[in-house]
Formats: C-alpha cells, structure tokens, sequence
C-alpha cells in the first residue's frame, strides 16, 4: 500500500464542488424539460400556443441540458477529481479551472435563453450559434489545458487508465465541435455551414455520433474506471483488457457516424464503412463493460448493502445492453425498420438515462461526502430509493419506446395484396399514444429520483457532521 | 471518386483493422511482468489493476467480427472505388431525369449488377403490376362503385392526397373540399383523371394596385353579395361596375370557370363555398395580393394505372350513389 497513505497534497476540490452541485442541478431541469416534451407528445395543448413552449425549440433544449449541462457537468466534476487523486497532484492552473466552471454556466445560460428564442444552427447536438461555439471552444481548451498540465506534473510514474478515456474524450470533442461548427456568420444569431449537402449531413453526423462515442462514452468510462473500482474496493478485472478496449474503442468509434445516414443520399461506400466498423465496435464496448462488471468478482454481496455501488453496476448493464443495442441497428437490414422510429429515442435514452445518468449519478453520491469533508451521504436510504425510482423509471422509458418503435416500423412497411401501405402514418401515431403516456410515466420517476437526490445532497452538504479523517485519506 | 481519395480510404481504413488484430494478438501474452491472477505494481489512491487475461470468448468475438468485416469489405462497395465482388449498389446515381434514370436501370441490367432499387421495383412491378393493370381496363364509372377498387383507391388517397385534401377528402384552406361537388376543374370522370394525371396551376392576381383601398372595398362588397351575403348596396353596385376585369376567368355572371367550360380553376363565386375562407376580411385579402395553388402531377410517380383507380376513388367522394 505504499501509495494509498496519505500524502501531504491538499487536493483542490473547490471547482469539483461547484461542478458537483450543478450537475444535480442541471440534471433536474433537463430531466423536467424532457417530461414537459414527453407530456406534450401525448397531450399536445401543453405548448399553451406560445412559441419558446413548443416542442421543437424545446427538444434541443432538453438535449443540450442533459448532455452539455448534467452529463458535462458530472465530467468536468469526477475529471477534475479523479485526475488529482490518481497524480497525486493539486490542479494545474487553478484560476483556469475555475475558469472553465464559469465559463461552461456562461455557455449553459447563453443555451437556456438562445434555444427557446428560435436560435439554432439546425444541427442535432450542435445547435447553439456560432459566439457561443466560441466561447464552448475556448472553455475547452483551458480544459484540456488543466488536464493535460495536471497529468504532466503527476507524482506517479504510471498514468491510470481513467485519465486514458478523460484525455481521449477531451481532445477528441475539441476537434469534433470545431469541424462541425464550421460556419459563416452573417450576424450574431444567424449563420450558415461551410459545408453542403451530403457532406455537411456526414459532417454532422461524424461529430453528432462521436458526441455520442467520446463524451456520452468515454468520458464517462473514465468515470466508470475511478468509482467502480473505488466504490467496491477492489482491483480492476484486467489491466489488458483495458488497453485493447481503450485503443479499440478510440480507433473504431470515429468511423461509425454514417450509420445515423443509412439510406439517404451518402455514398454506398461510406454507408457500408460506418456500418462494419460499428458492428466491430460491439466488441471493445463490452470489453469496458466487462472491465466494470468483473471487477466485483469476489464481491458481488456489496451490492446488497451498497446502492452507491448498485447505480455503478446497473449503469454498467445499461452501457452492456445498449452497445449491444447499438451496433445491431447500424446493421443496414435491420436500421431498415428501425430508422425514424422511437426505437431509435429508446436506444438513445437506454444509454442515456441507464449508462451516463446512473453512472454520473453513482459517482456524486460516492464524491460529494468527500469534497464537502462529510463523513457520508445524508441517507443512505434515500439513495437507495432514488436507485429503484430511477431503473423503474429508465425501464418503463425504454420498453415504451421499443414496443412502440418495432411496432412503428412494422406499421410503416406493411403492405397489402396490391402493394399499398397498410397503414397512413397517422395511424401509427394514434397506435403509439398507450407508448407515449408509459414513456412520460417512466420519466416521472425518473424526475422524482432526482428531486429527492437533490434534497440529499443538500441535507449531506449542510449537515454540521464534518469527516472524522482529512478527506485525503478515504479509501 | 479521384483515385487518391479512394487511395485515402484503403489507407485509413486497413491500419484500423490491422491494429484492432495487433492489439490482440499484443495482449494476449503475459507482458506485464507478474503472474496472471496477481496485480500490476502501478497502483495509486488505492487503486489496483489485476493482470487477468483477455476474456477467451471476448477474444474470439473480436476475431470474428474482424474476419466478418474483411469479408463484408470485399462483398460490397465501402474500400474507395472498389466496387465489392457482388455488384451490389443501393440505387443508380449521378441521375438528372425520369429518362436517364429509365436508361440506367437497362444498362445496369445489361451489366449484370446489382441495383437494390431496381430490383425492388421489378419485384413490385411484377407482384402488384397486375393488380393495377386489371382495374386499369376497367372503366373508371364501374370501379367508383366497386368495392376492391375503392379500398385500394381509399389507400392510394390517404398516402398520397390527404397530407393537403384531408383524409375524408374535405379539404382544408387553399385545397378544395372533394365530397361538395362543386368542381375547379370539372367533375367527370376525364376531368378528374386529367387534374391527377398532369396536375394544376391556378393563379388569380392582385388587384391592390389596380382597385386601390376604396375599389377593393367596392368589389369585396360585390363578390359577397354575388353569394347572396347581406352588403352596403353602395359598394357592392360599384364593384359590379368593375366586375368586368374579373369576369375574364370567373364569368360575368361569376358562376366560375367550370359553368362557362374555361380551364382556369377560377372558382364559382355564387355558390357561397369558399377555397381560401369566406369571411369579408378574407376575400379582401384575396383581392388584394390574389393566390396562387399548385396539385401535383401524380403520371410520373404513381403510373397510369394507379391513378386510374385513384380517379373511380375521388369520383365516388362526391357521387356517393350509382345513377348510371
């Protein structure tokens, strides 16, 4: 153990609480934007006639809340938290990380009121307006500047392989949003792509897929390399096993984006390129699902008693089942019936909610008693209630969305004995109604969950208990 | 495709698999220096990393997919130009008409390759052709009363005209009500079939410049009371006084084009049905910026033969019993 004694470093966790506490933030208002946006699909009058309360200024609301502002947020937390603790080092420059905390609000804030105004660049994921890419550049780097200055002057001559998968997802998006967003201005709110066409779809597709793959995916299994192991107490499953996975994953990821393209106007070959690699990606993803799962062998009756642990292990299953999931519809036959349907919403939000918010949701229960030098979470059981409300919740969401998706692409392609559609859309969306009400119901838990996470959270950082021991030195 | 972009693609795309393959191969001996069920010696905050071996039935999945996608590479088009050994492409491309695209399928026929698209619609075309090309002989009075062709006719509607016409065919603003009998075009049979077949342009002009604020008044006053609405009796006596500008299209009588067999889909005036809203507000509006509409022409997408039935269909929305 001669690197686990507490050594004589004073970690720098102020940024790290900032960003804790707004992740629990964040993630409440994109979650409650998503349940108004599920409502509305089942009771249409929830837009009140009012422009910014329609559903389509709202989605990219939803979704750049719950990506760039929670999921983002509990990156930037568990990063700079994770990276102190496995160099042994404070921060690299510290005024530039707390930089980059007020810098990403000014982006979150700058999202909130662009998006409901009707100002979109029209690109999923990457809609907010040219000043604002700007600025989300410029966050960025300090970011990378901070990582990478803090990796450079570590105490440790290995470096962990969670700082592989941080390092990898922060280079990785620098050089993705600053392709994609690629534009020529004509004023302040308006501008348009320097790309056309196919090209500008491929474009946005390569950035919008590896969003997915860099910061929705190897982000959070740096997170996943830190907490899992950390939370159960034992060693990695396999030193190996990580480093094909990681190089793998790194190496296939960026290929796969053609597949949200199959069938539209892209090239055969470059359909047929981001569909092998993504299929061949199936096989790396496990490779980190694996890692995580394995390494509670020999201490699997933890999860009985720990749902900390519980929330890492079941975001593990998710991540399992929906890299499975993934690949298997990037398969051109079978992204046949699947495109456009709500399975494709399932897919997203099996990862989503079951993969990043549970794993990010694990990992700040594990690290806000410890930043805020508390001796534990405030109740135990209330984590453990937020644990079922949220899998209850995640389930209802992504079994709505699979029967009502399979059954939206079965309607679609059904043709009678002369060769005409059987059914007209509008037939499949009076069908998908049931579908729709179970999804906003699924969400509804998973909202409640978060509300009693945040009242957690908040009895745990205003409780007067203080730790018994510096918090350098929990294990 | 230059030869040094698909020349890009073969470089890009080799190493990566290749790599995939060395990172097994790498990994699957004991290179780290303690035994396999032990801990690596970088350990930090606590943190250790067994050196336990690549899951086996891990390794094998990996070996398979990569095998898989070498075999997938070679069997269709993905590595640059290189076109796979099936001759499998999803659709003929670079085409600009209906023509060139006729021309394409022919000679990927006489090419023996493999056009999804093409292959798709021969298979349509020879399950389903003859179920078109029976009603087709028919005549469309016989079918607008037979019960096959009307489902199929039904069908054929709500893909393809009820997105503007509504799926009860009643219409909505700026698309007419089919069930009304009370035709832009004419109602018979031919007429119907012409209007689907090539389609319809129907402009009326602004009149603001020409009738100025007062004159437009005047004539909104008029066209109302032609449908018997209750009006100043000043306005309207002046605007029948200007009527003759419009009566070019809708008659001097503005029974419309149809009742003076004109072909401009200028509406009846008198009959107090209204394509684009009836209130006074509204045909001001009219008057002053005019309107234009658009059908689209279905010959090309959907064939003859469909729209034949299609024809008996709509015929039937507005001729609900068999008079013949």
């Amino acid at each position: 153990m001669s690197q686990t004694k507490p050594l004589n470093v004073e970690y720098n966790y102020s940024v790290v609480r900032l960003f804790a506490i707004t992740t629990v933030l964040w993630g409440i208002v994109g979650m409650v934007v998503g349940v108004l946006l599920a409502a509305q699909l089942y009771w249409p009058a929830l837009n009140f006639d009012t422009p910014w309360l329609t559903y389509s200024r709202l989605r990219p609301l939803h979704t750049n809340a719950v990506i760039f502002a929670f999921g983002t947020s509990a990156l930037f937390a568990t990063c700079y938290y994770v990276v102190q603790r496995t160099c042994q080092v404070r921060l690299f420059a510290e005024k530039l990380a707390m930089f980059t905390f007020w810098g990403w609000q000014a982006v979150i804030v700058a999202a909130a009121i662009t998006l409901p105004m009707g100002i979109s660049q029209s690109k999923e994921y990457a809609e907010l307006e040219w000043p604002i890419d700007i600025l989300i550049t410029v966050v960025w780097v300090s970011f990378a500047i901070v990582f990478f200055g803090t990796l450079a002057k570590r105490k440790t001559s290995h470096i962990y392989v969670a700082n592989w998968f941080y390092g990898g997802f922060i280079i990785t998006v620098a050089a993705l949003h600053i392709v994609n967003s690629m534009v020529i201005p004509l004023n302040l709110v308006k501008s348009y792509s320097i790309y056309a066409g196919a090209v500008d779809a491929m474009v946005q597709w390569w950035y919008g897929h590896n969003a997915v793959g860099f910061l929705l995916t190897a982000g959070f299994l740096g997170m996943m390399y830190y907490f899992v192991p950390k939370q159960s107490g034992r060693p990695v499953y396999s030193y190996r096993l990580s480093i094909v996975h990681f190089w793998a994953l790194i190496a296939l990821y960026i290929w796969a984006g053609p597949h949200h393209l199959h069938y539209t106007a892209l090239p055969d070959w470059t359909q047929s390129l981001g569909m092998v690699m993504s299929v061949i990606l199936f096989v790396p993803s496990w490779g980190g699902m694996i890692n995580g799962i394995m390494t509670l062998s020999g201490a699997w009756h933890k999860l009985k008693t720990d749902p900390i642990l519980r929330f890492l292990i079941v975001s593990l299953s998710f991540y399992g089942m929906s890299t499975f999931e993934g690949p298997m519809m990037a398969i051109k036959s079978v992204n046949a019936l699947s495109h456009y349907t709500d399975w494709t919403i399932g897919h997203v939000h099996s990862g989503a909610l079951g993969w990043v918010a549970m794993i990010s949701i694990g990992a700040m229960y594990h690290l806000i008693p410890t930043v805020f030098n508390k001796a534990g979470m405030y109740s135990v059981k209330l984590v453990n209630t937020h644990f079922w409300l949220h899998t209850i919740g995640v389930v209802l969401y992504i079994v709505a969305m699979w029967i009502s998706g399979i059954m939206q692409g079965m309607m679609w392609r059904a043709v009678n004995t002369d060769g005409t559609l059987t059914y007209s859309f509008v037939q499949s969306l009076e069908a998908s109604m049931p579908f729709y009400l179970m999804r906003f119901i699924g969400g509804v838990f998973v909202v409640t969950g978060m509300l009693i996470m945040a009242y957690n959270v908040y009895k745990t950082v205003s409780s007067k208990h203080p730790a018994a021991q510096p918090a350098v030195a929990t294990a | 495709m230059s030869s040094f972009w698909s020349l890009w693609i073969w470089v890009l795309t080799i190493p990566v698999l290749v790599l995939c393959l060395v990172l097994i191969m790498w990994n699957l001996k004991n290179y780290v220096g303690v035994p396999e069920d032990e801990t690596t010696d970088h350990e930090v905050d606590g943190l250790k990393e067994f050196n336990n071996p690549l899951p086996k039935w891990w390794t094998y999945m990996f070996l398979a997919t990569l095998v898989w996608s070498v075999f997938y590479l070679a069997a269709y088009p993905g590595l640059g130009n290189y076109k796979g050994f099936l001759g499998w492409t999803s659709s003929n491309q670079g085409i600009k008409s209906l023509e060139e695209s006729r021309q394409a399928v022919l000679q990927a026929q006489a090419e023996g390759r493999n056009v999804q698209l093409d292959m798709e619609v021969a298979k349509a075309d020879e399950v389903y052709g003859p179920v078109f090309q029976q009603f087709a002989q028919r005549d469309v009075l016989d079918l607008a009363y037979d019960p096959e062709a009307l489902k199929i006719g039904q069908r054929l509607f709500l893909q393809n005209c009820a997105l503007c016409h509504g799926s009860d065919g009643r219409g909505q603003r700026g698309f007419p009500n089919l069930t009304d009998n009370d035709w832009l075009y004419g109602g018979t049979a031919d007429k119907i079939k012409e209007t689907l077949l090539h389609g319809r342009k129907a402009a009326m002009p602004g009149w603001e410049a020409a009738l100025g604020d007062q004159g437009i008044k005047e004539m909104t006053a008029y066209v109302l009371q032609l449908s018997g609405r209750a009006v100043n009796e000043k306005d309207a006596e002046a605007g029948k006084a200007k009527f003759g500008m419009c009566a070019a299209c809708h008659g001097v009588d503005g029974r419309g084009s149809v009742a003076h067999n004109l072909p401009f889909g200028a509406p009846n005036l008198t009959d107090n049905i209204w394509l684009y809203g009836g209130s006074s507000a509204t045909i001001e509006e009219t008057l002053r910026l005019g309107r234009y509409g658009v059908m689209p022409a279905f010959k090309t997408t959907l064939g003859e033969d469909k729209v034949h039935i299609l024809t008996a269909y709509v015929y039937r929305l507005s001729n609900p019993e068999d008079l013949r």
